[in-house]
């Protein structure tokens, strides 16, 4: 049996209070009226936008001088005033989108481990069960992340803040686009879906893990067959709500845009993070003398997921961004035109993080089977993908007043020491190892 | 050099596996092994070095890649620069996205036929070459294990015989002669 060391307990402790009060402290210094935001970018930007500004003025000015008609002037007042909302509105969503993200974050890592624990289970896979209690300790986190969502999705339907544009029903008056998505984009059927899927993967893990400790103690492997079972009915049923989950919660931040493939994309996103979250905490808990059974068989074997599930993401990645790029239609393009201009250094770099960095570092047999080398591009793939959620969800939510301070930091404080907390704690409720799983002896002998 | 070939024949793949280990074990070297499909680990007991073809694969995707850079340059940026996507813009790191699919593909193709190349020159392979196995079967459901000696080979014979062995057969090595 595992038990929670006291450094653990403390250190989780910690990075919950920093990342509250943190979160606090945006929340409270975010502006209430326009003046304060327009107040607040003048104070902490230099002059070039001023510039550009002028530059842009000046331009006009030329355009309406041609025209010689007034009221060109009354519009261009109404434009810039509605501009200062949008600053308004941006500066105000900041801390919610820095919470939103990390809360995303943190429950992809425990999802995406549900589908891997679902797929070793569903393929009755030889090689793993000694890793089941790790990967069931990280999926406990999926009831409060999935919650904490929840919780964010209602505010956001309450105007509590603006995520979603399309919840707000001036921007819908005037918005052709969202009018005729409005049957499936609306606040009740959104939060109806959301406690649908939430439902069915509490569920599945919640009956999982009872018939995963009943396994230990029982003397044939109905329990074992009956996890099967369930574990494949579980992953039609996720593939879907997953997908349908990444329009509701990431997709639709950006209304007008749509994506076919950005289930998968997102899918690639939560896998890759999971597996590598598993190899983290295996290699944690062995340092710490725990999982003795477990070897660097097992290990490669998780470097080998976590270097061909980076690849998978950066197939996905790129089949989207290729595909918009190519064409070039106005209503698709904009969406990677924003993030090219405005999110250069984060988009691009996360190229980098999750597909250079894991190719190299990873490709060779060797590596795979040294433990700081899995660490170390283990960290390097978590940074990669939280960008990732960010670049999925700032751009809409923030547009070009995004800035990676206060509130990003204390919403991945609060999430890792929650995520911490909550996956330590359960490790410790169960034997480390399913001891009764038919296929254990097969794991333990596993030679790569 | 050895003037007999010791062939000793078995049925399973477990029983080859178990009886190189014991052969090794009591210090016989094993010359050869013939199976009709890759035995998981059989080179790990034979004591094979691990193969080096891996680092020249990518060595050759290396290659590959480099080659695709500079053939899509010259293609479609220097000798006739080409409009792609309605993005004139003649650059190559512009329109590096639209090569991407190409670089993958030389990648893998380089790799891949060089890497089958250097196996059949590495093995002295070619087309049309006449098969060097010598019992047919041993392409169908029997493993072989080959070992050459010198002299009367009384011990190695008692050695492959406690081994679950389907049949030995001694022949002269004409390689020697």
């Amino acid at each position: 049996m595992y038990k929670v060391s006291k450094n653990i307990k403390i250190f989780s402790l910690t990075l919950m209070v920093i990342g509250a009060l943190g979160l606090g402290f945006s929340f409270y210094s975010a502006p209430k009226t326009i003046e304060q935001a327009k107040e607040m970018v003048a104070d902490s930007h230099s002059d070039d936008h001023q510039k550009v500004e002028s530059q842009i003025s000046e331009e006009t000015h030329a355009i309406d001088d041609s025209h010689s008609s007034s009221g060109a002037h009354n519009e261009e007042g109404a434009h810039s005033s509605s501009h200062d909302e949008h600053l308004l509105h941006y500066l105000q969503n900041r801390p919610w989108s820095a919470l939103y993200v990390a809360a995303l974050f943190f429950m992809f890592l425990s999802l995406g481990t549900l589908a891997f624990y679902a797929i070793q289970r569903a393929s009755q896979a030889g090689w793993s069960p000694l890793l089941f209690r790790v990967m069931e300790g990280i999926t406990a986190y999926l009831l409060p992340g999935t919650l904490i969502i929840l919780v964010i999705l209602i505010l956001s339907s309450l105007h509590l803040n603006h995520l979603f544009v399309w919840m707000d029903p001036e921007v819908v008056a005037h918005d052709k686009i969202i009018q005729g998505k409005v049957g499936y984009l609306n606040s009740p059927f959104l939060i109806a879906r959301a406690i649908f899927y939430i439902a069915g993967w509490n569920f599945y893990r919640y009956i999982s893990r009872k018939y995963s400790i009943a396994q230990d103690n029982s003397s044939d492997i109905s329990n074992h067959t009956k996890n099967f079972k369930w574990s494949a009915g579980f992953l039609a049923f996720f593939i879907v709500t997953e997908s349908m989950m990444s329009w509701d919660w990431i997709m639709s931040v950006d209304p007008h845009w749509f994506s076919t493939l950005f289930g998968w994309y997102v899918f690639a996103s939560m896998f890759v993070s999971g597996i590598t979250t598993i190899a983290l905490i295996t290699i944690y808990l062995k340092s710490k003398g725990y999982l003795e059974k477990v070897n660097h068989n097992h290990i490669h074997d998780l470097g080998k997921f976590m270097f061909g599930v980076s690849v998978f993401w950066t197939y996905l990645w790129f089949s989207q961004f290729m595909l918009i790029w190519y064409a070039n239609i106005p209503e698709e393009v904009t969406y990677f035109i924003t993030r090219i201009e405005d999110y250069n250094f984060p988009f691009f770099g996360m190229i980098v993080l999750n597909f250079i960095f894991p190719l190299l570092l990873l490709m060779n047999s060797d590596y795979k089977r040294v433990n700081w080398f899995i660490v170390m591009t283990g960290i390097i793939i978590l940074i990669g993908h939280y960008v990732d959620v960010f670049n999925m969800i700032m751009p809409a939510t923030v547009g070009d007043q995004w800035y990676f301070g206060i509130p990003e930091i204390s919403g991945i404080s609060f999430f890792a020491g929650l995520f911490i907390y909550v996956v330590f704690n359960s490790l410790a409720k169960a034997p480390l190892e399913p001891s009764g799983d038919p296929l254990i002896k097969e794991s333990e002998k596993f030679v790569y | 050099m050895a003037d007999k070939i010791l062939h000793a024949v078995y049925d399973d793949d477990d029983k080859l596996m178990d009886a190189v280990k014991d052969l090794r074990s009591s210090n016989f070297s094993i010359d050869e092994v013939y199976t009709p499909f890759p035995v998981h680990g059989l080179d790990k007991a034979l004591g094979l070095k691990p193969t080096r073809l891996a680092i020249l694969s990518f060595i050759y995707g290396c290659i590959g890649f480099c080659f695709a850079i500079f053939m899509m340059n010259y293609i479609m940026i220097v000798d006739w620069p080409q409009n792609i996507g309605g993005k004139p813009s003649f650059s190559f790191i512009e329109n590096l996205p639209s090569f991407v699919p190409i670089m993958f593909e030389l990648t893998v193709f380089f790799a891949a036929h060089l890497m089958v190349i250097t196996f059949y020159l590495r093995s002295k392979l070619w087309p049309f070459k006449e098969a060097e196995n010598p019992m047919p079967s041993t392409t169908d459901d029997k493993f072989l294990i080959e070992i050459k000696f010198n002299g009367d080979g009384k011990a190695l014979k008692a050695a492959v015989k406690k081994t679950d062995v389907l049949e030995v057969k001694i022949i002269d090595n004409k390689e020697s002669n």
